[in-house]
């Protein structure tokens, strides 16, 4: 079969199988004992095996096999997790990772057999087997040769096969007590069947309508997944027999055979919970609901029902490529309202109110339709904050420290490319936060009154038109004399810069290429390729970085980001005659000032707005170019913030507010910091965007 | 035949005035060569870029090739374009020029490389001298023509 147009899907998949069982297996070290989490990893690995071996990668198969076995006896309770078995796995999964980057690369697992990996899983297993009684290396092998065997026996009837969990036997012995049928059924699903899955799940539909399904070979998900051959078997629970059942599953089209029969409950079972439910309720009532036992076998039978029936996943995997295709589409449409725009208003004629309505129509549709293209571009942040629990676990073992990482906003969305890209700078900062930042000396940390652990928080959430990401730490902060002694040391500051500056600018300085505080450097962090990276990398976002610090409190880093990449709402201004456009993101008010009103502060301009002290800048000063306004005119300002920092930009004329697409001013134009890119009028002219973060 | 062969191994150059010298543009590079349009200035660049242009939705630089090579800037004329090239590295990037006057197909033989005079200006724009019916034309270096030091590397 040939599996590589799968490829990808398969890369998609993986990594999401993989990031789930990080999640999981941390989960269970703090509660080793919980069987939803087990059975959660146990599926995952489950579904991992199934689609390795699908595609053809044996050793990635042989792993996920191994591992899988364990969680297997795990859940069987005949081995307990110990963090030596979290351990083994989470080098397992790092060996899978492995697998996966080299198939990313090449379309090939590479030649590493994890020997040693599975050579452990297995200890775990003889040894597990061995202290919980069951003969050893019995629970899979025996397993296997049971099912072996009896899947010869069975024949068609593969449903026979089918292997009940105690819970579900009770649920079936209570049926059987409450005189219901439980029939077995094996669909077969024609060969040349395209949309197995689908058929599946008419085939689950129908038969729902007569009972209940309470177990199904593969699992629904699986069937859903499409991972199973060309049949499938389910035990129903139903009053109608087993005809029935098998007429109605043979009525879904592209269905080859059905076969089926009654289920043998083990007398056991029934006797169990017939008793159970004569004890709890004397009158033979049929109203089985009422009494407590069978509720909660009813509930029983629904819970697995419930995990069994997967919300429908109703997501479409796009080439992020595709996407930008058509948002530049949109931006294109825009950039031709805008021109129509334009047009309409110079245009006296009597019908321009009739095409004022449409052209108001269509810039209702072009924003919803903006909107809905951005919201498609944005993905949770989940996907790049989820493997950093699992790191910090991991340097907490590096750095012999303990620490614990709280994450907050996990939800909070992004443009994808942003969210791509913020990983590695976020991963900086966290690692800085542990390596650095936490004090190593617990005795320090009980002295300043600090828990034993350290805390590093990471909290995302919507702030406006940005995204603010902050992370944090109650460690040892930034010591700004420290900062200052390496700038000094390093040629960067004179000695007299260094007095004057602020500790604010000082802890600034490190986010200079090449500055590295730490006195000893480790592989965590500390060569030198730090900050700077963290920062170029934020810009290019458009973002900014900032921190504050408190020495012996802890830092606090923010990054802070804008929602949307490409298509902004701005303010359209003039000064000097030249058209520029502000983010209306940064804009608070905007006021008039009469020219006295203005206030000299340290030879800087200053305002009084009601009560704040806001320092002006006049545009035309800072973009070179001459303003056409008198000198006693009133002031228009435009008071823009970042932050808590406010500023005035003093402007010639107001035009307007214009949603704008953002285009680049190419590789030529040396950025400056001042114009963050440019954006094409109605009429086609250029107007330049002014990014106000850079003048406060 | 012969005729042939040596078009085919020809290299085309639009040849353009600056002042009263003329100049070679390998003709692969071209992209567009407009009409000089209303240029968008920006603040804080180097002198030689005029601004920004829309040329079909596209964002271009407009760089003054008189100011760049060191001459003396003159008012538009009637004859003035904007040569829009496209470098790979960097994109496109719009020139100003006095005129376009033809295109010129150039053998080997009829080049001839100049030498890197470091005390010259305008030579290490200038990778060879091309000889045509009525004259000389300088070839133009595009990659240090469009060269800027304070331009990102990426």
């Amino acid at each position: 079969m040939d599996v590589s147009q799968y490829l990808e899907v398969f890369i998609d998949e993986t990594k999401e199988h993989l990031q789930n069982l990080n999640t999981q297996i941390l989960e269970l070290e703090q509660s080793p004992d919980d069987m939803d989490t087990i059975n959660e990893i146990f599926r995952a690995a489950h579904s991992l095996k199934g689609m390795a071996g699908t595609m053809g990668y044996k050793r990635m198969q042989n792993l996920t096999h191994d591992m899988e076995n364990v969680f297997s006896s795990v859940r069987e309770g005949s081995i307990k997790v110990n963090s030596a078995i979290v351990d083994t796995v989470f080098q397992c999964l790092d060996a899978l990772e492995e697998y996966l980057d080299n198939i990313q690369s090449s379309a090939d697992e590479g030649t590493n057999e994890n020997e040693t990996i599975i050579k452990a899983l297995n200890g775990f297993l003889n040894g597990g087997a061995a202290e919980a009684e069951a003969p050893a290396k019995a629970a899979p092998a025996a397993e296997n040769a049971v099912a072996e065997a009896a899947a010869e026996d069975a024949g068609e009837n593969k449903w026979q096969n089918i292997s009940f969990s105690e819970e579900q036997l009770h649920v079936m012995g209570a049926a059987k007590a409450a005189g219901k049928n439980i029939i077995g059924v094996t669909v077969y699903v024609q060969e040349a069947c395209i949309l197995k899955a689908a058929r599946a799940f008419l085939v689950f539909k129908t038969v729902e309508e007569l009972g209940e399904i309470i177990v199904s070979v593969p699992s629904a998900q699986d069937i859903e997944d499409e991972k199973f051959d060309y049949d499938f078997s389910m035990i129903v629970v139903t009053d109608a027999d087993a005809n029935k059942v098998i007429e109605a599953a043979k009525s879904v089209s592209e269905i080859a055979k059905v076969v089926g029969g009654d289920v043998n409950v083990p007398a056991s079972a029934v006797a169990d919970a017939a008793s159970k439910e004569a004890n709890d309720k004397p009158a033979n009532t049929p109203a089985v609901a009422q009494s407590n036992a069978p509720a909660d076998q009813a509930a029983g039978a629904n819970k697995p029902a419930e995990k069994k029936k997967p919300v429908v996943n109703r997501t479409v995997r796009v080439d992020i490529e595709k996407l930008d295709v058509l948002m530049n589409l949109v931006s294109e449409l825009i950039i031709a309202k805008n021109s129509l725009v334009a047009a309409a208003t110079s245009n006296t004629d009597a019908n321009s109110n009739e095409i004022n309505e449409h052209i108001e129509y269509l810039e209702t549709v072009t924003t919803n339709l903006h909107e809905s293209v951005m919201k498609v571009r944005m993905v949770p942040i989940e996907s790049v904050v989820n493997k950093f629990p699992r790191m910090i676990r991991d340097l907490q073992k590096k750095l012999n420290k303990k620490m614990e990482l709280y994450m907050s906003g996990e939800e909070t969305e992004l443009d994808r490319t942003v969210v791509d890209e913020i990983g590695d700078p976020l991963m900086h900062l966290l690692r800085n936060s542990a390596d650095h930042g936490i004090e190593a000396d617990v005795e320090l940390r009980k002295e300043r009154g600090k828990p034993e652990a350290g805390s590093i928080f990471l909290d995302a959430y919507q702030d406006g038109n940005n995204v603010v990401i902050e992370v944090r730490d109650d460690g040892n902060g930034i010591d700004v004399n420290a900062v200052k002694a390496k700038a000094l040391d390093r040629g960067v500051i004179t000695e007299e810069q260094a007095n004057q500056m602020s500790d604010d600018e000082a802890v600034n300085l490190l986010f200079l290429p090449s500055f590295s505080t730490a006195k000893v450097v480790s592989d965590i962090s500390g060569r030198g390729v730090g900050l700077d990276v963290v920062k170029s990398k934020i810009e290019a976002l458009s973002g900014e970085v900032e921190v504050k610090t408190q020495l012996g409190v802890g830092s606090t880093w923010t990054i802070r980001l804008p929602l949307t990449l490409a298509i902004i709402q701005t303010l359209m201004v003039v000064v000097g005659g030249e058209k520029y456009a502000i983010p209306l993101s940064n804009i608070q008010t905007i006021e008039s000032i009469k020219p006295s009103d203005v206030k000299t502060v340290q030879q800087k301009e200053v305002i009084n707005l009601r009560g704040t002290i806001i320092p002006i800048i006049r545009l035309n000063e800072v973009l070179g170019c001459q303003s056409d306004k008198a000198e006693d005119e009133d002031l228009v300002v435009v008071i823009v913030k970042k932050g808590d920092k406010m500023a005035g930009l003093v402007i010639d004329v107001l035009t307007g507010q214009q949603e704008i697409v953002i285009k680049s001013l190419g590789k030529y134009i040396n950025k400056s910091k001042l114009i963050s890119g440019a954006t094409i009028l109605g009429n086609g002219e250029v107007a330049l965007i002014v990014d106000p973060n850079a003048l406060i | 035949m012969d005729e042939m062969k040596v078009y085919s191994e020809a290299v085309q150059y639009i040849k353009i005035a600056m002042g009263p010298e003329m100049y070679g543009i390998d003709i692969s590079y071209v992209d567009n060569i407009v009409r000089p349009q209303q240029v968008t200035r920006v603040p804080n660049v180097a002198p030689y870029i005029k601004g920004v242009i829309n040329i079909r939705g596209e964002i271009v630089p407009i760089m003054s090739l008189r100011l760049k090579m060191g001459l003396e800037e003159i008012e538009e004329t009637k004859s003035t374009r904007f040569i829009i090239i496209k470098m790979e590295k960097y994109g496109k990037i719009g020139l100003i020029v006095d005129a376009v006057k033809e295109v010129v197909a150039l053998t080997e033989d009829q080049i001839e490389k100049t030498k890197f005079d470091a005390n010259d200006e305008t030579t290490h724009f200038v990778f060879g001298v091309g000889k045509v019916e009525n004259g000389l034309v300088s070839l133009l270096d595009l990659d240090t023509v469009t060269y800027d030091k304070s331009m990102k590397e990426e």
